[in-house]
């Protein structure tokens, strides 16, 4: 077993030692995120200590009036007493506006990491393979992305406060107990040692806890984004009650989870109080005796009283600022894990750079198979010229889709190459391959904006009329222009707004916009009627007669276009020849051709 | 309307208590513990606020008359006081919990339910992240504010009142002065809370549309993969989340303000007051000892005072998502359980539309319906195709049985019985659709199949999944039991429409409603489900929605839907015959209007250049 990136993310019986490991990613990633605003930290804490320091001047300022300044008026001197007024108002201006700036301060940064680390995930996310995404599910990562991430902001909006103040007020306020009175002051120091111990088992107890809140938030996300991912399939099968007590379940663990979190915290925090209450009454017995003896004045001993009270105050926001960094950090073992995955198909690091492609595809002894192992594209050869059109048929689970993935690197081959005018795809810059190479599939994903906006993913920069021109092209603007704004209506979410057919069409533009030298159709006409179908193989035909193209599709009709027919048939190519040859052959193509050709009628 | 954006919308702004108070219903089980815990809280803040008063009795006391004594009484005293403020605060975390846990979860699970409750049309207009930013930050919220916020905040503002009370009666003029020179808090909240509102609730949103574009990103990463956008996509996202930080920058700004006020206030409010204090003791008109008292219980209000800032937001923060809550909470239901539902004991699955219509929500005004008076009967037993252009509602139309969406006009009745009268639990169990594209679930391959299913035995599996012909499960590394779905394993296009279609077989169903069924399986795969599907739709009435001839084969008859109508129904040669539109759905080429007896011709028409070339190549061979 192992804790290496997302591995093990979901267990709750780590040894020690991977604790541990976890831990210390964890740390290394915050440490990442804050060191760029070291210099922004240091002027808070400035600002903190500015603050803090004329809080706690709070008391001192008392007993200085009752101690100096009511003698003095007594005698009839009523300076000390406008000092000592003065002196308050200042020190209130000066904390308060030091508070405004360092509270804004804090947002600053906070938001700045928040903002980087959003970045990150977001874009390594992005880089990671779909081999990883397979596996991980959408639900994680929107939990990693949401959840997770407010646990790290509570951290550095109120965690650091917390413990910049807290640390500073606590020294201040030891520093001017032990000059005001040393002796008050080494009762406080004592009073440490069961604080700090109470502390320690909060930590270890916790960060377990707080693990476990982590991974049931991410099972209930994952529920919930799939069950109103497929609510049309949730209705129509009537599955609602069975979802309602899984994610009852879930929600009831992550509940749980959450409670213990918050006793334990509930403890601890009475645990603190309970020291600082044994501490005041220690400071002020003793106090008083040595009032009582004449050595201590009586407005020393309210001053040391209240700062024996206020100590105790930050330890429990100290305690608090625990807390949040347990959580933050149970969080960040997770984000961690996602940002030390490494892309199965990562960017070469020497890349040769391809700017103009021809667009020949060489298979070189390929061998192929998934994550989970079985061997689904055995050893094989292939070379497919620069501008030749290819028709991969064969039935469901051959391994078409699998050898296009390979062609357009969403996979890399287990074993031998793949290579575009020569060069191995894997030492291609991805920005070289992706302009060279496009792939539309059966699956034509809209992403919420414009009909336009969905159409120019195939070229940022394009202009509306190329945009309108590739949907003319694939016959996909009439129906553009019936929808209520045109080219500007809002698709919504996941393309409800228009129908599977008109969702290919757009697809089917957007390639036509890329422009690209190789283009791999992966069913991508199965939901078309014959129409439309008939106006996009139209388009094809003029898009496609110097370019590089692999076809796969169920209807043969397609395969008309094609230069060049492949049959494949439990990952082997066993027919290989121009559509006439094949049928002449006498072979599975033949028969696939008549069966295809009695299913006209 | 619902944000379906981040664009700025002029949000009401809420009364606090009573969107508050909305979530009412959800407390008033555990009130009882919440009272507890306020009671508790009080508790600890009163004794917090005696151990001055003890300090004061022990400087007046013991300290002056020297009574040793008393001094021991007096630090147990205090000693005492602290523990049981220890004390009551454990029991106030005691007390709300479990309660405010609880709370949570039930609110999240009333939202669960009434997300799955409301209709495919609320569903199309709201964004998957933004329902997922209410039910899951904008719950922690309330939980939160509930188990501290709002103790806090009740226990602080009555703190404050009793500590008032308490500096009020040890000097009626310090006590008023105090109070008075507290006051420009109150206007400074005021204020506060006009600005805060917007902004808290901007940032809420755009933490939903966030949501939303990470969801996006990840569903459609094949996608941006295919066309190298994943920096497209990036910047995309790096513009909503810069807004957001800056929204959140406006409401730190906000905050920081306010927190400014509430520190320099009450200093000031101290600073008179021990000038006059001292002044007064100067004049005799009160002990040194009344004066400490005075203004160590002022400085145990400082923290009350500045808490009320965050409270104050924490209550505002709380209050808007109670709002965005009840958004969801209170959308209509329209599709619903008629009061009175019939039922239908003995099925036979006459499927009937009877001038329908349908337009959906945001058509624009103008626009005809897009089903448009639609008139179909399916005898039971029979299988229609539904054929059609792209776009011409077929997809809507087959939604409609089911009542994922209801009919604006007309009606659709089951075996004569309209289907807003049958409850939708048993008309989905009438009813089973397979949808064009097929959503699977984290879940074995066989509770995805017996998923509509009332009989859930293997037998059922078996028999389904041979009709689909999705034999390949048997070679998945568990079997039935493999999980597929987003959490499982991948399958292809193919396979998952397989099981899809099994689904709705294997339920069983009076109707059967097919999207397009076969559209991702290669010729052979599509030759043996229909041979497959025969049988069973030989007994079951169906609607398949088709757009190649060979599923049109299955059919018995077939529907050409055009403009909104159905606009001709036959079989499927005799439409060839007869109309025109159909020739043109259907068949592959235009030659097929000029001939249209040569059926082999029309068919094969893409393939002619082909085969004529075969044939020559042939004829050269026989040669
Ligand atoms: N992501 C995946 N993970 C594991 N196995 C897969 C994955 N995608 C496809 N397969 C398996 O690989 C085989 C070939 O699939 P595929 O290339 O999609 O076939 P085709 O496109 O010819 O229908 C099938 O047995 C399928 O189950
Ligand atoms: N959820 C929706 N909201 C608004 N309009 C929609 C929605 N779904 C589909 N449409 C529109 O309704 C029309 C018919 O769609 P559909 O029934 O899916 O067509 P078909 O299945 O015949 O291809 C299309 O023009 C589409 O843009
Ligand atoms: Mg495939
Ligand atoms: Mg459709």
């Amino acid at each position: 077993m192992t804790i290496q990136g997302v591995q093990g993310e979901e267990r709750d019986d780590y040894t020690k030692e991977e604790s541990r490991a976890l831990r210390t990613r964890s740390q290394r990633l915050l440490l990442e995120l804050v060191r760029p605003h070291r210099a922004k930290l240091v002027g808070i804490a400035a600002l903190v200590v500015v603050a803090t320091g004329m809080t706690v001047a709070g008391p001192a300022i008392l007993a200085f009036g009752i101690d100096v300044a009511l003698p003095a008026l007594q005698r009839s001197d009523a300076t000390p007493l406008w000092v000592a007024g003065g002196g308050y108002i200042v020190a209130a201006i000066v904390s308060g506006i030091a508070f405004y700036a360092f509270t804004v301060g804090t947002a600053r940064v906070s938001q700045a990491v928040l903002l980087t680390l959003r970045r990150r995930l977001f874009d390594h996310t992005q880089r990671l393979s779909l081999e990883f995404h397979e596996q991980y599910t959408s639900g994680r990562i929107i939990a990693r992305q949401t959840s997770d991430l407010e646990s790290i902001r509570d951290l550095l909006d109120q965690g650091l406060n917390e413990l910049v103040r807290g640390v500073l007020f606590m020294t201040f306020t030891a520093i001017a107990m032990i000059a005001l009175d040393p002796t008050s002051g080494l009762v406080i120091l004592a009073a440490l040692v069961p604080a700090i111990l109470l502390t320690r088992w909060f930590q270890s107890r916790s960060t377990v806890l707080f693990r476990e809140t982590r991974t049931t938030s991410a099972q209930m996300i994952v529920k919930f984004v799939e069950t109103m991912t497929g609510i049309r399939a949730v209705k129509a099968f009537r599955t609602e009650p069975e979802n309602e007590r899984d994610f009852g379940g879930k929600v009831e663990a992550y509940r749980d989870a959450n409670f213990r979190t918050i006793q334990i915290f509930g403890i601890y925090e009475p645990g603190i109080m309970a020291i600082g209450a044994l501490t005041i009454a220690a400071v002020v017995t003793v106090g008083a005796f040595r009032v009582v003896n004449g050595d201590l004045a009586v407005g020393s001993l309210l001053a040391v009283a209240l700062y024996a009270r206020t100590f105790f105050q930050p330890i429990q926001g100290i305690g608090m600022f625990f807390n949040g960094y347990q959580s933050a950090a149970a969080a960040l073992e997770k984000i961690s894990g996602v940002l030390e995955e490494r892309p199965t198909v990562p960017e070469p690091r020497a890349p040769r750079a391809l700017p103009e492609a021809r667009g020949a595809i060489d298979f070189d002894e390929v061998e192929f198979s998934y994550a989970t192992g079985k061997v689904v594209l055995p050893g094989f050869d292939l070379s497919i010229p620069a501008g030749q059109t290819i028709a991969l048929v064969g039935t469901t689970g051959a391994g078409k889709s699998t050898l296009a993935k390979l062609v357009s690197r969403f996979y890399d081959p287990s074993a031998g190459s793949v290579r575009l005018d020569g060069v191995d795809l894997r030492e291609l810059p991805d920005d070289d391959l992706r302009r060279a190479v496009v792939m539309v599939t059966q699956e034509a994903y809209l992403f919420s904006g414009t009909v336009a906006d969905n159409i120019a993913l195939g070229k940022p920069d394009a202009t509306d009329d190329e945009i309108e021109a590739a949907a003319r092209a694939v016959g996909a603007h009439e129906f553009i222009e019936a929808l209520p704004d045109g080219y500007g209506t809002d698709v919504n979410k996941r393309g409800g707004r228009v129908s599977a057919g008109q969702r290919q069409l757009l697809s089917f533009a957007r390639a036509f916009l890329a422009d690209p030298r190789v283009l791999i159709l992966d069913e991508a006409t199965a939901s078309l009627d014959i129409p439309s179908e008939r106006l996009v193989q139209e388009g094809l035909t003029t898009l496609l007669a110097d370019r590089t193209a692999i076809i796969i599709a169920h209807r043969l009709s397609t395969v008309a276009i094609a230069d060049r027919v492949l049959v494949m048939e439990h990952g082997r190519i066993i027919e290989d020849g121009s559509p006439t040859e094949l049928i002449e052959l006498g072979g599975k193509f033949a028969s696939l051709h008549r069966a295809w050709r009695d299913s006209l009628v | 309307m619902p944000p379906a954006s981040s664009a700025p919308q002029p949000h009401q702004r809420p009364k606090i208590i009573p969107a508050l108070s909305r979530v009412m219903p959800f407390l008033r089980p555990v009130i009882g513990r919440f009272i507890a815990g306020i009671a508790t809280a009080l508790v600890a803040a009163v004794v917090a606020l005696l151990i001055p008063v003890a300090l004061r009795w022990l400087v007046d006391g013991p300290l002056t008359s020297g009574d040793q004594a008393l001094i021991w009484i007096g630090g147990i005293a205090i000693l005492l006081l602290g523990l049981t403020e220890a004390v009551f605060v454990f029991l106030r975390r005691l007390f709300v919990t479990l309660p405010s846990t609880a709370v949570e979860a039930t609110m999240r699970q009333t939202l669960y339910a009434k997300l799955q409750r409301l209709p495919i049309a609320f569903h199309d207009r709201w964004q998957s992240g933004q329902l997922l930013s209410r039910a899951v930050g904008d719950l922690g919220m309330m939980r939160r504010f509930f188990a501290f916020g709002a103790v806090i905040f009740i226990t602080n503002l009555l703190t404050l009142v009793i500590g008032l009370g308490i500096l009020l009666a040890w000097s009626p003029l310090l006590g008023a002065l105090f109070i008075v020179t507290s006051i420009p808090i109150v206007v400074i909240a005021f204020r506060f809370e006009q600005s805060y509102h917007q902004v808290a609730r901007r940032a809420q949103d755009q933490q939903g549309d966030l949501a939303t574009a990470v969801e996006q990103s990840v569903h459609g990463i094949r996608v941006l993969k295919a066309f190298g956008r994943g920096r497209t996509a990036l910047e995309g996202f790096e513009r909503q989340a810069e807004a957001l930080r800056s929204t959140e920058l406006t409401k730190a700004r906000s905050e920081a303000m306010l927190w400014m006020w509430l520190t320099i206030i009450p200093f000031v409010s101290y600073a008179v007051c021990l000038v006059v204090g001292i002044w007064l003791v100067a004049e005799g008109q009160l002990t040194v000892g009344e004066l400490v008292g005075f203004l160590s219980t002022a400085v145990v209000l400082n923290w009350p005072i500045e808490s009320l800032g965050f409270l104050f937001a924490f209550a505002i923060d709380a209050a808007n998502a109670s709002v965005r809550l009840f958004e969801v909470l209170d959308a209509e239901e329209d599709i619903v359980d008629p009061e009175e539902p019939r039922t239908i004991a003995a099925p036979r699955g006459r499927l009937v539309f009877d001038d329908v219509h349908f337009r959906y929500q945001d058509a624009a005004s103008g626009e005809r319906d897009l089903v448009d008076g639609a008139t179909l009967a399916i005898e039971p037993g029979e299988t229609m195709a539904l054929v059609g252009v792209t776009g011409s509602g077929k997809t809507t139309l087959t939604a409609l049985p089911g009542r994922l969406y209801d009919v604006t006009d007309g009606r659709v009745t089951l075996d004569g019985v309209d289907v807003r009268d049958l409850s939708l639990e048993e008309l989905r169990t009438h009813v089973a659709m397979a949808f064009e594209d097929a959503t699977l679930f984290s879940a074995s391959v066989r509770d995805n199949v017996l998923m509509g299913a009332r009989e859930r035995t293997d037998e059922v599996v078996a028999e389904a999944l041979q009709v689909a012909q999705a034999s390949f499960v048997h070679d998945l590394p568990e079997g039935l039991d493999t999980t597929i779905g987003e959490e499982g394993l991948s399958l292809s296009g193919g396979q998952r429409q397989r099981l899809a279609l099994a689904r709705a077989v294997a339920a069983k169903p009076a109707v059967l409603v097919l999207d397009d069924p076969l559209s991702a399986l290669d010729v052979e795969t599509e030759a043996l489900v229909e041979d497959a599907l025969r049988h069973v739709l030989a007994s079951t009435t169906a609607l398949i929605v088709a757009h190649r001839p060979s599923t049109v084969q299955l059919a018995d008859r077939v529907a050409l839907m055009r403009d909104g109508r159905i606009d001709d129904v036959g079989t499927h040669s005799e439409l060839l015959a007869r109309n025109d539109h159909y020739v043109h759905v259907i068949a592959s080429l235009e030659e097929a209007q000029r001939d249209r007896q040569d059926l082999e011709q029309v068919a094969t028409g893409a393939f002619q250049q082909v085969d004529a070339s075969v044939d020559a190549a042939r004829r050269e061979e026989d040669r």
